[in-house]
This record gives structure tokens, sequence and C-alpha cells, in this order.
């Protein structure tokens, strides 16, 4: 091994998580796309794309390569380099977020003992993306799309927030693998059903998904925030909008459903990551399911909804679990 | 305080509700017909453009060319050309031209015609590129469906 010999292993390492990641966040927005538009399909009784390659299995390879091809345009009244760097900023995250994430024992990049913190406040980069798009478009559905994922964040975060908080006060770490490893016995969608369903509610908005989707929503608002967006910089929103859909749910595996744990396979370690992606994917389907059943919500009946359910549930939640654990 | 936590069950029920729904209609058949590749059977009712009957006893069409159609036609689209033969009772249909680019489908040519000659085709792929593919000679037509 003479790579391993002039190159520093840990540089290896990087260059390896690099390649593996980015290639993994196209090949999961090409499998969630095709799922998305396959389900929704179902529901309708439709048969969703047929005509690209057996079954349309091809369809999001040729949509990619026509974004791709697409020219980026930029309004001549938007904010020229901040709107350019918006969609970069909504991709950044995508990255980041996946040094975090435990997929087995041993495919980690890197345990941080503040592995939660980290995800979280990388993520809740995404709502600043999109306020940047929307403010640099000057557009009018652009700005209320920005002004939309703004207020529906801040509701939102909270009750996320505190719903997790409970998980880490049984765990009593915040590291990604502590917290897998502290649910050996039960999982914790057992022992807090209450802050998986608050989480899971709010993972949904702050995915700006459907029925959340009100930062897009296209009855009113055109696109929303990326309106104004063409080619590599709309699929860069999109990308990001089905990554950050990946980490609502890997987050949730993580911390309710025992990551990677699961029926021992031969080399756990490495194929723990079975157990995991199978979660997740089952978390994505439901999330998909969600999507086509449940119109819209109001912008007065989504606020409602967290600050008189969400936020004092949580609360409640948290105390309760606070006293549960000190005993 | 009562009616916050009604409104909470009813609620979160009226969603679970909803996804049960979804859940059931993902696994009945899908009901789209991929069109070009498979066909269902057209209504009886359906109005394609007129054409004439093939008789069952003579094997031909019962056209008298009486020229009713030609001349209750409101749109004008229809012209029936015949001649006189030695040796047969009354004309002989030689052309039974339909503008179809003009055709409203209304309908009366065959309401009109005292032998029941014409009736609506069931054809429904009426796509071309010229104006003159949709001038159409329906003695030909009939010929042609042999």
């Amino acid at each position: 091994m003479i790579v391993t010999h002039t190159l520093p292993p840990e540089l290896i390492r990087i260059v390896t998580s690099v390649v593996v990641v980015v290639g993994f966040t196209f090949l999961n927005v090409l499998l969630l796309g095709y799922a998305e538009r396959k389900l929704s399909a179902r529901i309708m009784r439709r048969f969703g794309p047929m005509e690209v390659g057996p079954h349309g299995i091809l369809q999001l390879v040729v949509d990619g390569v026509k974004l791709l091809a697409k020219q980026f345009v930029v309004p001549r009244a938007s904010a020229g380099l901040l709107f350019r760097i918006a969609p970069l900023l909504a991709f950044m995250p995508v990255a980041l977020s996946f040094i975090v994430i435990p997929f087995s024992s041993r495919l980690q990049v890197r345990d941080m003992d503040t592995g939660l913190v980290f995800m979280l406040t990388v993520m809740s980069l995404n709502t600043v993306a999109i306020l940047v798009a929307g403010w640099t478009s000057n557009s009018k559905y652009s700005l209320f799309g920005a002004i939309r994922s703004v207020a529906q964040s801040v509701a939102y975060e909270i009750p996320m927030l505190l719903s997790l908080l409970s998980v880490v006060f049984m765990a009593n770490t915040l590291s990604m693998k502590g917290i897998v490893l502290a649910q050996s016995p039960v999982w914790y969608v057992v022992l807090q059903p209450v802050a998986f369903l608050i989480y899971f509610v709010a993972g949904m908005a702050e995915t700006n998904r459907a029925p959340f989707d009100l930062p897009e929503a296209e009855s009113e608002l055109t696109a929303g925030f990326h309106t104004e967006y063409s080619g590599m910089g709309f699929s860069l929103f999109i990308l990001a909008e089905y990554t950050n859909m990946f980490f609502v749910c890997s987050l949730a595996v993580v911390l309710f459903f025992g990551g990677w744990s699961g029926p021992p396979l031969p080399y756990m370690e490495y194929t723990g990551i079975i157990w995991f992606s199978l979660k997740v994917y089952l978390l994505l389907f439901v999330m998909i399911w969600i999507r086509w059943t449940f119109p819209r919500v109001r912008f007065d009946q989504l606020l409602n909804f967290c600050w008189m359910y969400l936020i004092p549930f949580s609360l409640v939640n948290l105390l309760l679990t606070a006293v549960v654990v000190k005993l | 305080m009562s009616r916050y936590f009604t409104l909470l069950f009813t609620g979160a029920k009226s969603l679970l509700v909803g996804m049960g729904v979804t859940l059931r209609e993902m696994f009945k058949p899908v009901v789209t017909v991929q069109y070009p590749r498979e066909k269902i059977d057209i209504t009886p009712n359906f109005r394609g453009h007129t054409e004439l009957v093939r008789d069952p006893e003579s094997g031909t069409h019962r056209c008298i060319s009486c020229k009713l159609c030609q001349l209750d036609c409101p749109s004008g689209c229809i012209t029936v050309n015949s001649e006189k033969r030695e040796g047969v009772k009354g004309l002989v249909l030689v052309g039974y031209r339909l503008d179809f680019t003009k055709c409203s489908l209304c309908g009366i040519c065959v309401e009109v015609c005292p032998t029941d000659a014409l009736a609506f085709s069931q054809e429904y792929e009426l796509a071309g590129f010229t104006s003159d593919e949709f001038r159409y000679d329906l003695l030909t037509f009939l010929e042609e469906r042999g």
C-alpha cells in the first residue's frame, strides 16, 4: 500500500467521505424522487413515470440531465451574487450533516460529543438559505415564501428541540453514537412516543413538506422562494429538500428507533447500515404517504397547532421525563 | 379545556382515517389506460365521422343517392356523386365526399337518410398533418373496410 505511506490516512478518510457523501446525496435524491412520483401515482391510482427505462426508473436521471443542461437565469432586478450563492447555501448543510450520522457502529465520519446539536444547527441553516433566496430574488412570491419559511421555522424549532431534549435526558449524552448505544434494550420510541410524534410533525414542517409546504405553496405563491430559480440553482434546492428529508428521518431513527440495531448480521459493524437504511426509508415512505394524503394547512392553523398543542405537550413531556429520570 | 382535547382527538382520528383511505387506494388496481399500447372499447353512443353502413344481405352500401343528406347538411360538407348506368335501376353511387374539416357531427344526415345507409363510426384517432387528410370519401372507406 504505497498510497497509505505517501498520504496521511486522515486525508484519505476525508476524501473518501466527501466522495461517498456527494455520491450518496444524488443517489438518495434519485431514489426518493422516483419513490415520491411512483407512490403519489399509486395513491391516485395512476402509473406514474413509465416511459423512460423499465417502469420509468431512469426518469429522474433524465430529469437531472435536463436540469443540468438548462440555463441558470439571473433576473436583472435580483441581487446577483447573493442570488447565486443561495442555492449553494441550501446545499452546503447537506454535506455537513453527513459527518455525524452513525450509519453503523463503524460507518461514521466523526463521532462528536455534541453531534446532535451540530446536526440540528446545520439543518436549521436551510432556513437561512431560503431567506436569502427569497429576499434576493426581488419578487413578491419569493419574498412571501421566505417570510413564511422563517415564521414556520421559528415556531417549529422549539417543539422539535424540546422533544429531542427529553431523549437526551434519558440517554445522558449528545453524541449520536452514544444515543444509539443507550437504547440497547428498548428503543426510545416505546419510552417516548409523544416526543417522537412531536418530532416527526415538527420535522415535516422543518423540511417544508406538505401539509406544511407553505413556503412553496404553488396555489398562492407560484413556487414560493424558488420561483425565480432555474436550471441547477433550482435543482440544488430540490436536492437540499430531499436530503433534508433524509436527515430528519435518519435523526428520528438514531434517536427513537435504535439506529443500526436489529437482528444480527455477519460483519455487524458495517452491515448495520442495512437496518439503518431500512428504518430510514420506512419513515420516508410515511412522509411521502402523509404528503399525498393531507391538504396544505392555512398559515394561522399551522402556527396555532404549534403554539397551542406541540409546545405545551413537549414541555409537559420534558418535565415528566426530567422527573422520571431524576427518580 | 375539554374542547382543547376534543379537537386534538377528533383531529388526530380524522388524520388516521385519511391515511387509511390513501393506503387502501395504493393497493387497488391502477385505472390509467396506457393509450397507444392499450385501448378500451368506445361507447356505442360515440359520434365519430359518418360512414356508409354495409348491408349484410347485398354486401354493399344502401345509398340510393337521394341527396337528402347533402341538402340537409347545415355545414354543407357532404357531396354525393352518382351516375345513371345502363341496366341498373336508379342511380349508382360513385363517390360520397365528406369534408370532415367542416362537419359538426350534428347527425342530421344520419337521421334523414330514408334507407339508414349512414351511421356514426367509432373512429377516434383523428390526427393528421394536412387538412386534405380530413376530406374523406366514404365510399372508398367502405371498400377499404372490405
